[in-house]
């Protein structure tokens, strides 16, 4: 295998336009033979499939739950980025790339980001044309917000509801086209493995969540879609449902999966509340813009926040921080919060809580101000905590949020292997070693609306597909592999419950491979994780039947791959021997503890070859140089 | 796999806006209006009762000979009659429309469902229609055919009311009745306010106001008579 | 704190079903609802029985995918609040809840709690989005939209489509969820071209899958996890209104014959 990035040979800022008008096409008549399965209908799926529809392919798409407007991309809140300099503060598309690939900690492939900025403000037109409710300002033009990690206001918003509104608007696209025909929609249905044929992805193997039953379907390309994986941690700001196993199946069929180490904490969720906790809540980072980070300058101080003095609270970002302040990207701002914690100066239940204090906006702006841009944020939290953020600070903890790490994917968005494809959160993505705020909503769509339709073509327009239907050996073969291993997991009938092997994978990771690492940790690590996954495969109990609705069969099924994948990540993390981004050993930072870089040695793309459960997977390096731009030591001091 | 959506819908020329459900309750509505204003109608005319036999005959004799010289005795009433009868068929055909859908929309009820906005009078319009129908019936019988009333004087409508509100049952019924029909019409005002869509924020707060005062207005005035004759007000 | 559910068990579509009981015993009151449902499937599983069966996702009330009927009330006694937001502060100590799927004809029941919401998902498909080709919108800020109906357009838009406000109306009528989506649409420059079109197609689907007739009850809005006021209701019915009345302009028709 070898890592061919197919980065055009032009100068940055005219590679995306010199690649659209070298790349292949496919004549519209053509179109209309080829089928293409998307598997994922969240931002980044819904607007893949719609737009390949639109363009006359023939659409499968699959997701888990029972409609696609459900993708987990539903839940994002604060909004998304486009280089649109509205609010004339020197935005640019370079501006936006650049932010972009240092907040990544110069670990992103340059001409990607750089297209993404490019692209970027093309899906504020598209989304506005759809119907997204943007916020706007009275004079009826769009309004936009600050973000973590940046000194323009770029970001545009619906409310807290950002992701809900873009998704609606590609479901509904995506609607348009179930409507019309063009795509079939599958709902509640699993992949569980991709289907490789000569070399190249002809399809994938599902199973039916409601009947149990295990299919495959034939296409000329596969597109994943799928999402991330920060559900290994167990707690995560992750809908429940969010998994690894659909890059982990592909990967485990020769897909390159590059930086899985690099998962993003985010730095702003309400702290858990005690042990039944099954997920964390995300406080959007907008709230950044005007709460105040803090905690008592004295250890243990248990005195109810409103009565400890201005002089005796520790505002330490701001002091750490003198430029950035509160809007310190978020694997500053988490890190940070920890230490307090670390050293006992957390605040509320078990000390792990900083306090986000609005107190000062409030007297600034007025209560008004505050409750129109952050109401339902307010509501959200007084809901789980059952406390006023107009009356008290808010608690904030860090938790698992985004995964930078996925699938290997060139600057056509295709894996290694040939006809898969990968878009969205799910491939190692644009974002480095640490994703700014507003990022991936950008990226995702993206990728989804403005990239793989046109780079997709390139490949069908040259592949040699051979005929094939579902009745062929290979379907078969890996149809029968994928029904063994549920028959498999249903037959162990051991003791233990499946939430509690995921509970303790995820505390594991989360202490070994989280906010911070180092050499010792992560061996104990992957030693713990190959007990673990041992006795999961001796003593797991699911329980029920396979041909039926069975939520404790799909989550076993999740958590197997989980227990598989947490030891390339902790490998990964190991051999990393540099701190970059959200990717922390403590071996290495500077004496004021900022991560430090080794761009001599690790200026690369990390991207691991399976070679069987157990064996050290192979790795390959993508060099990542920099024209644009000169990695520099990272400050936002 | 989700099926293929199961109509295609209607083309822009071809609505079938009677098929539609909101169609059916538009026709509701307007019926319901139609049939409201009657009633409001016949209440200020029954409230000339208050004045005695002459005016009130001769308001009954009058409804008779409107439009006369031009239009024959009973034209315009006819066609007054035709028009109700015509409304108040529509009005209980999208009722039983309305009411099938709904129960066809779910077979299998809940062990428990909270009722929290809605109102009885809401709850009741099906039930309160067929008492009103009933209502309207026995009450035709009684003033306008004569078969039930104690002593029918044809054209002596005056006595015909009287008589019959001497009876105490008889009051005990219409006042029932008039109670039936209030709540009705409560619920009917704001609720066909709100079909018709004439139901804009932020008016649509005191609608309701509105409606509870139409409705017990109309309830009252209606009472007052029966009462008034039992307690020999008028006699 | 104790708590005593009865949940609604059903194997499958064509089984019978009926109410267990079972018994949380220590429920944190810092726990969801669905928490709790958590909690006690551990102990049905410990004990090698089925556990029960739910939708659920983000568990942030935003994904729509959680709902069931406790104590009569879609999503529970909160108001704007879905079942996995709904926190167990909110009950006393001891409290007995019932626990129903929604019912609905056009919601057939699947398992336990779960039921098939895709006719909300072809309502959508028959109209409820913007023809927009991909790379054919103009500049975003070359149409400017009053903050007013933007405003108004998003509190609309807003809803999840948890098919709470068909569980709760008492003719399962689905007239807020699409009342919902008619108006975001129907409120921005951006979806007047087929503003009468989408209605009526909304419309005849939503009374192809089976749902009630709404007589105006309001007890969807009251169930609405997204609190979205029924004053869309009766824009719905004046946009329909207005569409079935307005003219439409048809132009000539090339049939190909000669
Ligand atoms: C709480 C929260 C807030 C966020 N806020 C922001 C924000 O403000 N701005 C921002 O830019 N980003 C934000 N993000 C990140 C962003 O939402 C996600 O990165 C992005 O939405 C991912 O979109 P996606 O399409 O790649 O994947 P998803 O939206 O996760 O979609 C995954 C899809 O794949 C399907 N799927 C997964 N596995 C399988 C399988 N095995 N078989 C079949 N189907 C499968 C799922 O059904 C789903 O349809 C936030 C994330 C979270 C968790
Ligand atoms: C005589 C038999 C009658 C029947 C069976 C009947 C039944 C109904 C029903 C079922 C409704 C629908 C409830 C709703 O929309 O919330 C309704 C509405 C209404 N009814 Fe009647 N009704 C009858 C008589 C009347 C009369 C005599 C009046 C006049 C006072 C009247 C006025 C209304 C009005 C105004 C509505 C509201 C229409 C709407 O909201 O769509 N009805 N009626
Ligand atoms: C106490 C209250 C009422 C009194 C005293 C009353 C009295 C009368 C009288 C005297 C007549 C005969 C008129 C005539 O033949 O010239 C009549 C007819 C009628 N009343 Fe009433 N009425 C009352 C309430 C109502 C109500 C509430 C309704 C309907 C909801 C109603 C509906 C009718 C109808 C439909 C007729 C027949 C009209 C016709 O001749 O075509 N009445 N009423
Ligand atoms: S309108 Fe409210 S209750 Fe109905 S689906 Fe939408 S969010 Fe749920
Ligand atoms: S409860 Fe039902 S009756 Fe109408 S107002 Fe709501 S849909
Ligand atoms: S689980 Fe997503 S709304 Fe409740």
């Amino acid at each position: 295998m070898e890592l061919r990035s197919k980065v055009p040979a032009a100068p940055l800022e005219r590679k995306w336009e010199r690649h659209r008008t070298d790349i292949k096409l496919v004549n519209p008549a053509n179109k209309l033979k080829y089928h293409i399965i998307v598997v994922g209908s969240g931002l980044a799926g819904a607007s893949a499939a719609a737009s390949l529809a639109e363009l006359g392919y023939n659409v499968s798409c699959f997701c888990f739950q029972d409609s696609p407007r459900r993708a987990h991309s539903i839940a994002a809140q604060g909004g998304i980025n486009a280089a649109k300099n509205y609010q004339n503060d020197g935005d640019s598309v370079f501006r936006l790339f650049y932010d972009t690939i240092k907040g990544g900690d110069f670990r992103a492939r340059e001409a990607n980001v750089y297209r993404l900025a490019e692209v970027s403000a093309r899906i504020i037109d598209q989304c506005v044309a759809q119907g997204v409710p943007f916020a706007r300002e009275y004079g009826g033009l769009l309004a936009n917000r600050s973000f973590g990690g940046v000194q323009v206001s770029r970001t545009f918003y619906a409310r807290g509801q950002t992701g809900q509104q873009l998704l609606l608007g590609a479901y509904q696209a995506l609607a348009r086209q179930i409507g019309s025909g063009k795509v079939t929609m599958f709902p509640r249905t699993e992949m569980l493995d991709v289907v490789v044929l000569d070399g190249q992805a002809r399809g994938i193997v599902i199973r039916d969540l409601v009947s149990g039953k295990v299919t495959s379907y034939v296409a000329d390309a596969v597109v994943l879609a799928t999402g991330g994986y920060a559900n290994v941690y167990y707690l995560s700001t992750n809908a429940k449902g969010c998994n690894v196993t659909a890059i982990w199946r592909a990967y485990k069929r020769g897909a390159a999966l590059a930086n899985p180490c690099f998962t993003q904490i985010h730095p702003t969720c309400i702290p858990p509340s005690g042990e039944h906790q099954s997920k964390l809540t995300l406080m959007s980072e907008s709230l950044r813009n005007d709460g105040r980070i803090w905690v008592p300058k004295r250890k243990g101080d248990t005195r109810p926040p409103n009565e400890i003095p201005e002089d005796e609270r520790d505002y330490y970002l701001e002091r750490l921080y003198p430029s950035y302040g509160n809007l310190a990207p978020r694997d500053i701002a988490s890190r940070r919060a920890k230490q307090v914690c670390d050293e006992g100066r957390g605040v509320g239940p078990g000390g792990n809580g900083v306090y986000l204090d609005f107190r000062d906006a409030i007297r600034r702006l007025g209560r008004r101000v505050i409750a129109e841009r952050y109401g339902n944020l307010f509501e959200m939290y007084q809901r789980i905590t059952g406390e006023n953020p107009f009356e008290v600070p808010m608690r904030i903890y860090p938790a698992p949020h985004y995964t930078m790490g996925g699938l290997w994917v060139d600057y056509n968005l295709m894996s290694t292997i040939p006809g898969l494809y990968v878009i969205g959160e799910a491939n190692f993505s644009d974002h480095g070693a640490n994703r700014l705020g507003a990022s991936a909503l950008m990226q995702g769509l993206a990728d989804g609306y403005f990239v793989l339709p046109y780079t997709i073509g390139d490949y069908l327009a040259q592949a040699k597909l051979s005929k094939v239907d579902v009745d062929h050996a290979a379907f078969r073969r890996t149809e029968a592999e994928v029904a063994d291993r549920v028959t498999k997991l249903l037959s162990v009938n051991g003791r233990r419950s499946v939430d509690t092997f995921h509970r303790e994978l995820g505390l594991l990771v989360w202490d070994r491979c989280g906010l911070s690492r180092n050499a010792q940790g992560l061996q104990g690590a992957i030693e713990k994780i190959r007990a673990l996954r041992e006795e999961f495969w001796t003593d797991v109990y699911v329980g029920g039947r396979g041909e039926d609705l069975n939520q404790a069969l799909e989550h076993a099924g999740r958590v197997a791959d989980f227990l598989e994948f947490a030891e390339l990540m902790c490998h990964d993390a190991l051999h990393r021997e540099e701190s970059c981004g959200c990717h922390f050993r403590e071996e290495h930072q500077t004496p004021d503890g900022e991560p430090q870089r080794d761009d001599e040695r690790f200026g690369y793309v990390a991207a691991w070859e399976f070679t069987g459960l157990g064996n050290t997977p192979t790795l390959y390096k993508e060099p990542l140089e920099f024209e644009a731009v000169q990695p520099a030591q990272r400050s936002y001091k | 796999m989700t099926q293929p959506i199961a109509v295609q819908a209607p083309s822009p020329d071809r609505p079938g806006f009677a098929r539609s459900l909101i169609g059916t309750k538009v026709v509701m509505a307007v019926t319901g209006v139609i049939l409201f204003l009657f009633v409001v109608g016949h209440l200020l005319g029954n409230l000339k009762l208050f004045e005695g036999p002459e005016k009130f005959n001769a308001y009954a004799e009058g409804l008779r000979t409107v439009g006369a010289p031009f239009f024959g005795r009973e034209l315009l009433l006819w066609v007054a009659r035709i028009v109700l009868l015509v409304a108040l068929l529509a009005h209980i055909w999208a009722a039983v429309e309305t009411a099938r859908a709904s129960w066809r929309a779910r077979p299998i009820g809940y062990r428990r469902l909270e009722a929290v906005e809605t109102t009885y009078a809401a709850r009741t319009m099906r039930w309160g229609g067929v008492l009103i129908l009933v209502y309207v019936t026995y009450h035709l019988l009684d003033f306008t055919f004569g078969r039930v009333n104690p002593s029918f004087i044809p054209g002596d409508v005056y006595h015909n009311v009287v008589a019959s509100f001497r009876v105490w049952p008889v009051v005990v019924a219409y006042t029932a009745a008039m109670i039936v029909l209030g709540l009705h019409v409560y619920h009917g005002t704001w609720s066909a306010l709100q079909t018709l869509g004439l139901n804009r924020p932020p008016t649509g707060r005191w609608r309701r106001g509105v409606a509870a005062a139409v409705a017990l207005a109309i309830a009252g005035g209606y009472v007052a008579i029966p009462v008034a004759v039992l307690a020999g007000i008028v006699r | 704190m104790n708590v005593t559910l009865h949940v609604w068990r059903q194997a499958s579509p064509r089984a019978t079903g009926a109410f267990v009981r079972y018994e949380v015993p220590d429920v944190s009151p810092d726990m969801s609802f669905l928490e709790v449902l958590d909690v006690l499937n551990q102990q049905l599983i410990s004990r090698r029985e089925e556990p029960i069966a739910f939708d659920h996702d983000c568990r942030e009330g935003i994904c729509g995918a959680c709902g069931m009927v406790i104590n009569g009330r879609p999503h529970g006694p909160q108001r704007a609040t879905t079942a996995c937001q709904l926190h167990m502060r909110h009950f006393p100590d001891g409290v007995e809840l019932w626990i129903e799927p929604w019912r609905a004809r056009a919601f057939a029941l699947i398992k336990d709690l779960v039921v098939d919401r895709s006719a909300l998902d072809r309502i959508i498909q028959a109209g409820g989005f913007i023809t927009e080709r991909t790379g054919s919108a103009p500049e975003a800020n070359s149409i400017l939209v009053p903050k007013r109906d933007a405003d108004l357009a998003m509190d609309a838009a807003a809803c999840i489509g948890c098919g709470a406000c068909v569980a709760a109306c008492p003719n399962a009528s689905a007239m807020l969820f699409v009342a919902a989506k008619a108006s975001h649409l129907g409120l921005l420059p951006q979806g007047q071209p087929e503003r009468n079109d989408r209605v009526m197609k909304l419309v005849a689907q939503m009374d192809a899958e089976g749902f009630g007739a709404c007589t105006n009850h309001g007890e969807c809005m009251a169930a609405c996890p997204k609190d979205i006021s029924i004053d869309f209701i009766a824009r719905l019915n004046r946009d329909y209104l207005k569409a079935t009345l307005a003219p439409r302009p048809q132009a000539k028709e090339f049939t190909g014959a000669a």
